[in-house]
C-alpha cells in the first residue's frame, strides 16, 4: 500500500518504488481524489466602480486543462482568485460540479500557485510546507513533505531559508505547497512569470504530469509558450468577459497570440 | 475542530519567524527605552511626582510602542501573499486572528517585563510587592491592545496610507485602555498599594467584547 505523488498517478511499478513513501494508504493505482470540473455561472467581480469580471459563465470538463489569455487587467486572476474562492464574486455562483445548480461544495479545495509565491522567505523549504501541511491537518506531514521536496528536487535544499533560493527554486516550493493537500483542481496564475527557460521546462514538465494525473487545471498565460501548449481549452477574457472559447487548433493559437479568432 | 490546532501551528510560525529575525522585539524594546529614559532626564522626578505619573508616562509608551509592533502583522502576509496561503488552509480564518493576536500580547507582555525593572529604578518605583498585580494589569491591557490591534492591522494593512493609519485608528480606540491601566498602575504605585478591581474588571470586559467581536467578523477583515 503506497501514498502516491500528486504527479505520479500514472508512473509504472518502478517508478512508485522510486517516488512514493509509504504514508496514505491507497494504492498508486487509484487516485487520493475524483476528478472533478467547475462551473462558473454568471460571475460578476465588481471593485468599487471597476467591474472585473462581468457575466462569466464557464464550464469545465473534470480533468480538462483551460489556458486563460487575455491582457492586463482583463480578469484572468480575478477568476482564478474566485475559484480558489479567495474573492467573494459580487454576483453569479461557482460550483465544483459541470452541472448547473449543483449547489456549491466546499469540500473541495483547489491548490493555488500565484504570481506571488505564497510561501515565507524567513522559513526553510520544508519549514514551509510542514507548516501549511500541519495546517491542512494532513496526515504523516513529515513523509509527505519529505517526498514533495524530493519530487521538486529541493530535497537537498530543505534546510536552506526559502530567501535564498532564485526565483526557479521558490516556484518549485510555490507548486509543492499547492500540491500538498493533493487537490484535484489545479489553479496556475502566470505561473512562469520570472523562470528561466529551464525553469519553464521543468515547470512544463511537471504541470504535464499533473494534467495526465487527471487534474483540473486552470491556468493563465501570456501569449504562446511550452506550457500553454499542454492546455486542451484555451479562453480569451477581454474586459471581465469571455469573448472566445476554443479546443480546437488554429482557433486555440489565435486566443493566444491575441489574433483575431 | 480545526481553530485551536491551526491558530497553535500559527503561532509557532509567529514565533519561530520572529525569534529568528527579532525584528518586532529588538525595535519595540529600543523605542520603549529611549521614551523611558528621554522622559527621566527631562523631568528628573522625585519619589512623589513619580507615582503620580509615571503609570500614565509607562502606558503611553507601551500604547505607542505596540502600534510600532503591530504594523508588520499583516502587512509581512502580504509581501509573497502568504495570507492568501493561509486563507486557503485554515478552515477557520479566526485561526489567523487568534495566533497573530496571541503572538503579540507575548511579545508585548515580554517587552513590558523586560523594562519593568529599569523602569523601576529610573523612577524610584518599588515594583517587587505588587508584581503579581502589575503582571494580572500588563496582561491584560496588551491582550486587550492586541486584539483590536490586530484587528485593526488587517484592516489598515489594505489601506492606503497603511503606515499612517493604524496609529490613527488605534490609538483613539485603546484611550479607554490606556486610562483603566493607568488608573490600576497607579493605585498599585501608591504609597499604600491597592488594587482597583473596577480598573481590572473593565479590562477584562474590554478583552472579552472585543475578542467576541473578533471572532464575529474578523473573517470579513480578511476577503479581498
Amino acid at each position: 500500500m503506497y501514498f502516491s505523488l500528486p504527479w505520479d498517478r500514472h508512473c509504472g511499478p518502478s517508478a512508485s518504488v522510486v517516488c512514493c513513501a509509504p504514508v496514505r494508504g491507497s494504492p498508486v493505482t487509484s487516485p487520493a481524489f475524483s476528478p472533478v470540473g467547475l462551473r462558473f455561472e454568471n460571475i460578476d467581480k465588481r471593485y468599487g466602480r471597476l467591474l472585473a469580471l462581468r457575466r462569466v459563465t464557464l464550464a469545465i470538463a473534470p480533468g480538462e486543462c483551460v489556458v486563460f489569455a487575455g491582457r492586463n487587467g482583463s480578469g484572468k486572476t480575478t477568476l482564478l482568485r474566485v475559484a480558489a474562492r479567495l474573492v467573494r464574486p459580487s454576483k453569479g455562483t461557482l460550483n465544483f460540479s459541470e452541472e448547473p445548480h449543483a449547489g456549491e461544495s466546499q469540500e473541495i479545495r483547489p491548490g493555488f500557485v500565484a504570481h506571488a509565491t505564497m510561501v515565507y522567505d524567513e522559513l526553510t523549504a520544508e519549514e514551509n510546507l510542514l507548516l501549511f501541511a500541519r495546517l491542512e491537518r494532513l496526515p504523516q506531514t513529515e513523509h509527505r513533505v519529505d517526498a514533495l521536496l524530493r519530487e521538486v528536487g529541493l530535497y537537498d535544499r530543505r534546510a536552506s531559508l526559502v530567501r535564498t533560493f532564485s526565483r526557479g527554486m521558490r516556484q518549485r516550493v510555490a507548486i509543492a505547497r499547492a500540491l500538498l493537500h493533493e487537490p484535484a483542481v489545479l489553479l496556475l496564475d502566470e505561473p512562469a512569470t520570472g523562470l528561466d527557460p529551464q525553469g519553464v521546462t521543468w515547470l512544463a514538465q511537471a504541470i504535464r504530469r499533473l494534467r495526465d494525473s487527471g487534474r483540473t487545471i486552470l491556468m493563465s498565460l501570456h501569449g504562446e509558450s511550452e506550457i500553454a501548449s499542454l492546455g486542451t481549452r484555451a479562453v480569451r477574457l477581454d474586459a471581465g468577459s469571455v469573448v472566445a472559447d476554443t479546443r480546437t487548433g488554429a482557433t486555440f493559437r489565435s486566443i493566444l497570440t491575441f489574433a483575431d479568432a | 475542530m480545526s481553530l485551536l490546532p491551526n491558530a497553535a501551528v500559527l503561532l509557532g510560525k509567529e514565533l519561530r519567524t520572529e525569534f529568528r529575525s527579532r525584528e518586532l522585539l529588538t525595535t519595540t524594546l529600543i523605542f520603549i527605552l529611549i521614551v523611558i529614559v528621554l522622559f527621566s532626564f527631562t523631568f528628573d522626578p522625585t519619589s512623589d511626582e513619580s507615582r503620580r505619573f509615571a503609570p500614565g508616562l509607562l502606558w503611553l509608551a507601551f500604547l505607542f510602542a505596540s502600534s510600532l509592533m503591530l504594523q508588520p502583522c499583516f502587512l509581512r502576509e502580504q509581501h509573497n501573499d502568504t495570507l492568501s496561503a493561509l486563507r486557503l488552509s485554515v478552515r477557520d480564518p479566526f485561526a489567523i486572528f487568534l495566533a497573530k493576536l496571541a503572538a503579540n500580547t507575548l511579545f508585548l507582555l515580554l517587552t513590558e517585563l523586560l523594562l519593568l525593572p529599569l523602569f523601576a529604578i529610573m523612577y524610584n518605583v518599588p515594583v517587587l510587592s505588587v508584581l503579581h498585580w502589575l503582571v494580572l494589569v500588563f496582561f491584560l491591557a496588551s491582550l486587550g491592545i492586541s486584539i483590536a490591534g490586530t484587528a485593526l492591522s488587517a484592516i489598515s494593512a489594505q489601506a492606503r496610507m497603511r503606515e499612517l493609519l493604524l496609529p490613527l485608528l488605534m490609538l483613539p480606540l485603546l484611550t479607554p485602555i490606556l486610562v483603566a491601566s493607568t488608573e490600576v498602575t497607579k493605585a498599585l504605585f501608591d504609597r499604600t498599594p491597592y488594587v482597583q478591581w473596577k480598573g481590572i474588571g473593565f479590562l477584562a470586559v474590554f478583552d472579552v467584547v472585543f475578542l467576541t467581536a473578533l471572532w464575529l467578523f474578523g473573517e470579513y477583515l480578511l476577503e479581498e
